[in-house]
């Protein structure tokens, strides 16, 4: 029987399976197997059945522990249920994962494993989360692509319910999880044959119920607990021969045969690579084509790797080895090897002093590779078999880095390669907005659909958030694709964006007589002087076709925008000849139909525009035989910057971190701040322009720009001696500052600006005489580049203004304050960083933030440059990521620490008065330090004391010298998204804050998970469309500042900058000067609202406007004057809540999905709240003047 | 007392008949219209634009910032269907048939002949028993002939036509050199009905934000008498139907836009401004008058007043000179 071919991720096929043999999935989101959940989500908020003709209930909860938690009392009370996780989320389900083993639970959990983090966060993938769980008691079975991935879900869930131990099911993430391939579907039937029913019912026998009550979950003392844990042998015993027969049936009708341990290569190979996982299958071509060239090697592919069977293991490796290297996808330190390593010893010492076929011990060694998605090539493969050659081959190596601080890496040749010639590999440079990766998934899909060919897709994305830039590599051919690693040999690249050729050297990657695809808005006969001579270079020598198209204009025409994606897949199509230009033609628009069908015919009609407009636009441009071009390509980082911008993050910048050595790097993950200021990314299409004549220097456009892209500042006439003929000032309106006649300048920076607009729209000047235009307008940034480059520069130049004149309580005062957050990563148009932005400004110099994993956490540290950065003095924001869910307790540890140094410090002193001096104490000890020049007075004091105890050789002196700067404040921030306060460090924050330690709390929020794309959380509101809340959420937003009010001593504020600046800023500085916890909670649009992200501040203002986001600050030192505590800063609601939502997205689809259901839930949000509004109305009114009396 | 009136072939019970407005956005309301005593309801309409727009917005809010970065490769879940513009009115129009007895005509919004126009057809599917095609349309370009406006006019009913069977309506706005014209041309392309006139929304400026602000301020009845007075003159010139919109607020106006020659009187504002029961007192009303003075009959009265059967006709022309040219004649 054949089955229909389908072409899907790694996710997509474990969900496939999963969600039709499971009753009950508990899920929460994270990185790289969110998808799992949302697919499941989605086809049971679809109605879609398991194979029992039910459809599977899909919870998510608070955390991934909540989540095995659910699992683990689901399992128990007999339902079928699954998860899906990687990495830090598989780690907490460890404790609910022993006891569901120690019970003999029949579960799979489908992971796509990905790195934990160590010396630094990463999403991408390897073994180190699996290998954190193998003692757990649970089976383990790797798959190592997406064919795998969709038969060993099935098979695992075959095994489980026979043997009763619970499988962990791991591909490889971003590699497996994410890479799009051709495969071959699985029936219903075929679930149906390999699930025996009777099983299902044992396990629901097996279930705790008060009709046969049963005690499970007891406590048990030395006599009796080890005997009880070894009775459980038998069952690990019986697993892997379950396991093979469950492989054995699944062969017998679907035809792939496999084994716990599959072999491919020489019957009489001498030399053998173990591994699992995705590297398997480059692995095994690599054999293939060593053996091809007379090698004798093989591969032992490790399917069930727990329980590890000895016996399988060793009847599976060819008698002839001799020398075996096993590689690890993680790194253990400290072990005497890495995991599977250690097995594979194992299992060949206890075999050979067992009565082993070999007469000699074949050498071991073993190795690691492929870290966080590192590539592994063949190349690195053949130099594994090459080292396994030699007779003191390099033990506990390396290969795939350059490793020159311990030299454990093996050198290998990245010529050498296996792919055939008849294997197509193209490789496409775009932009995430033009929608690139879109293209190319359909068109892998129309490749594999329409032809015989098999066809893989693996998209490399950018790690900033707004301009990102995407690569994608598809290969198709007339074999099994095994080649889980980039395209280093295109026969085809296409560049979607012509500036790229400015910034990367794409062509490097182009094999000789390759095309070269360039979409460019330069008219076809000057296209290729417009090319960089490295460009040129490349195409002259590789002897390149070249063609070209303005896909721009296309698109234009025909109502696409910037999407240029429909029309550039029509090019790859028309000159790659992959099929016949009228059934392509016919098959991209089937395609489109599918994919945009759903919203609406005018999508569908626009695409079939830009691709019936398409051919006659796309051109060959006949390539001289020399070079024309008169310039090069710019460097990517100036002159200027610091040796390790030069050096290391300029390499990673380019898109060579690849190449850099191990002796580059930090060692414990530490890296210097101010370093987005060197990465000029110049992605805007247009920057705000200063008109001075409309300028009423409110400042409300530095305030909210997300990036700290528009800046103000005042100086004096004699400080723009240096300034560029255009540098743009006038005299400045405020009355703060002693100095008189003072100027003012606002100022833009061209290449760091993302072009939002929200500065724009915020701009409250209008131009008298012409209505539309205001203070600052939108231009196109190219012709102002250069100008705006060198006139921000000299802005920069212009000394800060002093921070001990500034009101920071003000709006438009607090903007002269230096921001020490800039440029960063975040979306265009962010709703978060403007609020970070403002804490830096406010308290940048003195300021430690302890930040939850999540958006900030990514545009706050995501390589290669950081945002935070330092002022004139060296001084700036100190930040550190621990976890998600440990946030607030990471940061309280900060508190801990300065306190107790503190406390330490005025020990010291009083000990060391006598060389300090009685007075210099006394200050040190009493300052206040409230203002900025309390600040700036008790950091002179420390300065002195410091110079007085100078060459004190006493211990106390030389204690106290460390630990002086802790008497100046230290500011503590805890900052982190909803999905961290609300739900997976709630038990943190809420106790922090009971703590009454002085810790103050920014919670960003969004109100879904942003970072991870947009799951619901519990601050999602009532009626929104969130992944996971596909029907809308269903209950209101919970009201976290309400509960840390009922604390009573906790200041809390609820602020939305958007709807009122004043009252945003005046809460900062309140939170900060709060003698005791604090918690800001601060509305931020996102762009996962759905709504036009140069608005968001009216957004803001309209969700106010609603009174779905009231304004308040509770201050509890109010009391002490007979205030009541809470101040509503909001008024009444002017509009219906729907009047808000409805302009988002996340409200209004659902009037689209479920018009029915829409209505009801916004009749519910609008009520609930009203009611919620005059709740506070009257805790607002409550009178405290007379509480002491 | 028979208040019986056919428009567009459509029999109906009186001549009070609902205009397109918000208050058919929901079930409900189209519900108390016709428990109020309307005789058929012209649904709000659906925009080109709607089409459009509202189609290219959910694509773009929905796409923007996807496949982008790795761990958010989306930010909304994907449904199967979206109930788009079209798909959304056309379930409606279904509800509204089957929540009702009288006729419910659909309307369609749009100036071009684009892909939109095949709506139409699928609105006739949903049950429509008759089609309003509102051209709004202010041209604002100067190198633009008003008979290439005109033109446009006859060429998007034309299209719309072609697409259906059902009666299709054509309300216009009264901005034409000669409207006379311009109605023959409209009855001559196949207009079932000419409904007269568009009330177009004039903006406004606001002097604290220096926005434009459009708003709709409703209709009162001194505005009837520019539909009046073409009722009055197109009445027997045209094979198709007319209706009065824009200022019916009283039985009086009802009956004085019948005796013009209109066969239907059109009502939004006074229903807004008074509720959906306000029917019922107009029809009430018209009974009664008719009763006092005598009449049997609707019939009786259609076009007893328009130019043709007025003893002065041009009184409807240039009707503010009227006593000059009549002194002129005496002294002739």
């Amino acid at each position: 029987m054949t089955r229909p071919t389908i072409t899907i991720d790694g996710n997509e096929a474990a969900a496939n399976v999963a969600h039709r043999l499971n009753e009950v999935i508990a899920i929460y989101p994270i990185t790289p197997s969110s998808n799992m959940g949302e697919w499941s989500d989605e086809w049971s908020a679809l109605g879609r059945k398991n194979i029992w003709g039910t459809v599977p209930t899909v919870v998510e909860m608070q955390s991934e522990g909540g989540a095995a938690g659910a699992v683990h009392g689901a399992l128990q009370t007999g339902a079928l249920t699954t998860t899906f996780t990687a990495s830090q989320g598989l780690l907490l389900m460890i404790p609910n994962m022993f006891k569901i083993a120690g019970e003999l639970t029949s579960t799979v959990f489908h992971v796509s494993a990905r790195t934990v983090a160590t010396h630094a966060l990463s999403i991408f993938g390897d073994h180190s989360d699996v290998m954190a769980v193998r003692s757990t008691g649970w089976g383990m079975i790797a798959s190592a692509n997406v064919q795998e991935v969709l038969d060993h879900a099935l098979i695992a869930n075959a095994a489980t319910l026979k043997a009763r131990i619970p499988i962990v099911h791991f591909f490889d993430g971003f590699r497996t999880s994410h890479e799009v391939q051709k495969i071959e579907s699985l029936t219903d039937e075929d679930l149906r044959f390999m699930i025996d029913d009777d099983l299902v019912f044992a396990h629901r026998a097996r279930a705790l119920s008060p009709d046969r009550p049963v005690i499970r979950g007891t406590a048990q003392n030395p006599d009796v607990f080890f005997q009880g844990r070894e009775a459980i042998n038998p069952f690990y015993d019986a697993c892997p021969q379950i396991m093979q027969e469950a492989m054995d049936r699944f062969a017998t009708r679907i035809g792939r045969s496999y084994h716990l341990f599959d072999y491919v290569g020489a019957p009489d190979a001498e030399r053998v690579i173990v591994l699992m996982g995705s590297g398997c299958d480059p692995a095994h071509e690599t054999v293939e084509y060593l053996n091809a060239h007379n090698e004798k090697v093989g591969v032992l592919k490790v399917r069930l790797y727990r329980p590890f069977s000895v016996k399988h293991f060793i009847a599976a490796l060819p008698k002839s080895v001799k020398s075996i290297a096993v590689l690890d996808r993680v790194k253990e330190p400290g072990s005497p090897g890495e995991p599977l390593y250690q097995d594979v010893v194992v299992a060949m010492s206890e075999t050979m002093s067992n009565g082993a076929p070999w007469k000699v011990h074949p050498r071991i060694i073993g190795g690691r590779y492929g870290l966080s998605s590192k590539e592994f090539t063949p190349a690195m493969i053949k130099a594994v078999f090459d080292e396994l050659k030699k007779p003191t081959p390099k033990n506990h190596f390396t290969v795939g880095i350059h490793d020159d601080v311990t030299h454990t890496s093996l050198d290998y040749d990245p010529a050498f390669s296996v792919e055939a010639e008849d294997v197509f590999r193209g490789k496409f440079y775009g932009l995430g907005a033009d929608g690139t990766v879109g293209a190319n998934k359909n068109s892998i899909k129309i490749i594999g659909d329409e032809t015989n060919n098999f066809a893989q897709g693996y998209f490399v994305y950018d790690s900033k958030k707004s301009g990102a830039v995407t690569v994608s590599h598809l290969r198709f051919g007339p074999r099994p694709i095994r080649a889980t690693y980039l395209i280093d040999r295109a026969k085809f690249v296409a560049c979607h964006q012509s500036v790229f050729l400015e910034k990367y050297d794409m062509l490097a990657d182009a094999m000789p007589g390759a095309v070269f695809l360039l979409n460019t808005q330069s008219p076809t006969e000057q296209v290729w002087d417009a090319l960089p001579s490295e460009v040129q270079q490349d195409i002259i020598s590789k002897k390149l076709k070249f063609y070209c198209i303005d896909a721009y204009k296309v698109a234009a025409a025909t109502g696409m925008g910037a999407r240029v994606n429909t029309i550039m897949q029509t090019c790859f199509f028309a000159i790659s000849g992959i099929l016949p230009p009228d059934q392509a033609i016919a098959a991209i628009k089937s395609t489109i139909k599918k994919t945009y069908g759903k919203r609406g015919e005018q999508i569908v009609q626009m695409n079939y525009k830009a691709v019936d407009e398409t051919l006659a636009n796309l051109h060959e441009i006949k390539v001289p035989d020399k070079l024309t071009s008169k310039f090069s390509r710019p460097p990517l980082i100036s002159d200027k910057a610091p040796d390790f911008v030069k050096n290391t993050l300029s390499e990673v910048i380019a898109g060579r971190g690849d190449k850099l050595p191990v002796s580059a790097f930090p060692k414990d993950g530490t890296y210097p701040l101010s370093t987005t200021e060197w990465e000029k990314r110049n992605i805007a299409l247009e920057i705000p322009v200063w008109d001075r004549d409309v300028c009423i220097q409110c400042n409300k456009c530095v305030l909210v720009c997300p990036h700290a892209a528009i800046r103000a500042k005042v100086f004096t006439q004699d400080q723009l001696k240096n300034a560029p003929p255009t540098f743009l000032h006038m005299k400045y309106k405020g009355t703060e500052f002693s100095t008189p006649d003072l100027l003012y300048s606002l100022q833009t920076a061209p290449e760091d600006c993302t072009g939002c607009g929200i500065c724009v729209d915020v701009c409250p000047a209008k131009n008298k005489t012409e209505v539309r235009l205001k203070a600052i307008n939108m231009m196109p940034q190219p012709p102002l580049r250069e100008q705006e480059r060198v006139n921000y520069e000299f802005f920069l130049s212009i000394p800060e203004a002093n921070r001990d004149e500034i009101k920071v309580s003000q709006v438009k005062s607090s903007q002269f304050l230096q921001p020490l957050f800039e440029y960063s990563g975040a979306c265009s148009g962010c709703g978060e960083t403007p609020y970070v932005k403002l804490l830096t400004q406010l308290f940048g110099d003195r300021l430690i933030i302890a930040n939850a994993t999540g958006c900030s956490s990514i545009y706050g540290a995501n390589l290669p440059t950081t945002p935070y950065a330092v002022n004139h003095e060296g001084r700036g924001p100190a930040w550190s990521n621990s976890l998600f869910e440990d946030n607030a307790e990471f940061g309280m540890g900060f508190r801990l620490t300065f306190d107790k140094h503190r406390e330490f410090s005025i020990e010291l002193l009083q000990r060391l008065e006598g060389i300090i001096g009685a007075n210099l104490v006394t200050e040190i000890i009493n300052a206040d330090m409230s203002t900025e020049a309390g600040i700036r007075a008790q950091r002179g004091r420390v300065e002195e004391l410091r110079k007085r105890l100078s060459g004190d050789p006493s211990e106390a002196a030389r204690h106290l010298l460390t630990i002086a700067d802790m008497l100046v404040n230290r500011s503590v921030w805890i900052v982190g998204g909803d999905g961290w306060a609300y739900d997976i460090g709630y038990g943190g924050l809420d106790h922090v804050l009971a703590s009454g330690r002085k810790v103050r709390m920014l919670v960003l929020d969004t109100g879904v998970y942003s970072n991870t794309g947009g799951q619901c959380s519990k601050a999602s509101p009532l009626g929104a469309v969130a992944k996971f809340a596909f029907g809308g959420k269903p209950t209101p937003r919970k009201d976290l500042g309400m509960m840390a009010i009922n604390y009573g001593y906790v200041y809390v504020a609820q602020v939305a900058m958007g709807a009122n600046d004043v009252q945003t800023v005046k809460a900062f500085v309140e939170a900060e000067a709060y003698d005791g916890p604090s918690l800001i909670i601060a509305y931020s649009h996102c762009i996962a609202h759905g709504i036009d992200m140069s608005r968001g501040m009216i957004q803001q203002k309209a969700v106010v406007e609603s009174a779905s986001w009231p304004l308040y600050r509770y201050n509890p030192d109010r009391t002490r004057e007979g205030l009541n505590p809470l101040q509503l800063d909001s008024k009444p609601p002017k509009i219906k809540v729907k009047d808000w939502a409805y302009s988002e997205t996340r409200f209004k689809m659902l009037t689209k999905i479920n018009p029915e259901a829409a209505e009801e839930l916004m009749d519910r949000a609008q009520k609930d709240t009203m009611e919620r509004w005059r709740f506070y109305e009257q805790l607002a009114s409550l009178d405290y003047s007379k509480n002491d009396k | 007392m028979d208040l019986t009136t056919t428009y567009m072939g459509l029999k109906l019970k009186n001549p009070v008949v609902a205009s397109a407005s918000t208050m058919t956005y929901k079930l409900d309301g189209v519900r108390r219209l016709e428990d109020a005593g309307v005789s058929a309801i012209i649904l709000h309409s659906l925009f080109e634009e709607q089409l459009t727009h509202e189609a290219l917005e959910l694509h773009y809010l929905t796409t923007q910032g996807t496949e982008s970065f790795a761990e958010a490769l989306s930010y909304f879940p994907e449904a199967d269907e979206y109930n788009l513009g079209p798909e959304e009115y056309l379930k409606f129009i279904r509800k509204a048939k089957q929540a009702t007895r009288i006729p419910i005509v659909a309307s369609l919004n749009g100036f071009t002949s684009g892909g939109w126009v095949e709506y139409a057809k699928n609105m006739q599917d949903a049950g429509a028993d008759a089609l309003e095609l509102n051209i709004y349309y202010l041209a604002t370009d100067p190198d633009l002939p008003g008979s290439e406006v005109e033109k446009n006019y006859v060429d998007v009913l034309k299209a719309v036509k072609s697409q259906v069977n059902i009666p299709v309506a054509i309300k216009l706005g009264p901005f034409f050199s000669n409207m006379a014209n311009m109605a023959c041309r409209l009855d001559e392309a196949g207009a079932n009905a000419l409904v007269l006139f568009n009330r177009f929304y004039q903006p406004d400026l606001d002097l604290e934000n220096l926005v434009v602000w459009p708003h709709v301020e409703l209709s009162s009845s001194a505005e009837l008498r520019l539909p009046l007075r073409w009722i009055a003159i197109l009445h027997g010139r045209l094979k198709c139907s007319l209706a009065a919109t824009t200022g019916v607020h009283t039985a009086q106006d009802v009956l004085k836009v019948m005796m013009s020659g209109a066969d239907v009187a059109m009502m939004c504002s006074a229903i807004y401004r008074n509720g959906p029961d306000h029917v019922q007192k107009v029809v009430t009303d018209i009974e009664a008058w008719m009763e006092e003075n005598e009449y049997s009959s609707l019939s009786q009265m259609k076009g007893s007043m328009s130019q043709k059967s007025v003893a002065e006709p041009g009184a409807y022309e240039r009707a503010n000179y009227m006593k000059t040219l009549q002194s002129f004649r005496t002294v002739i």
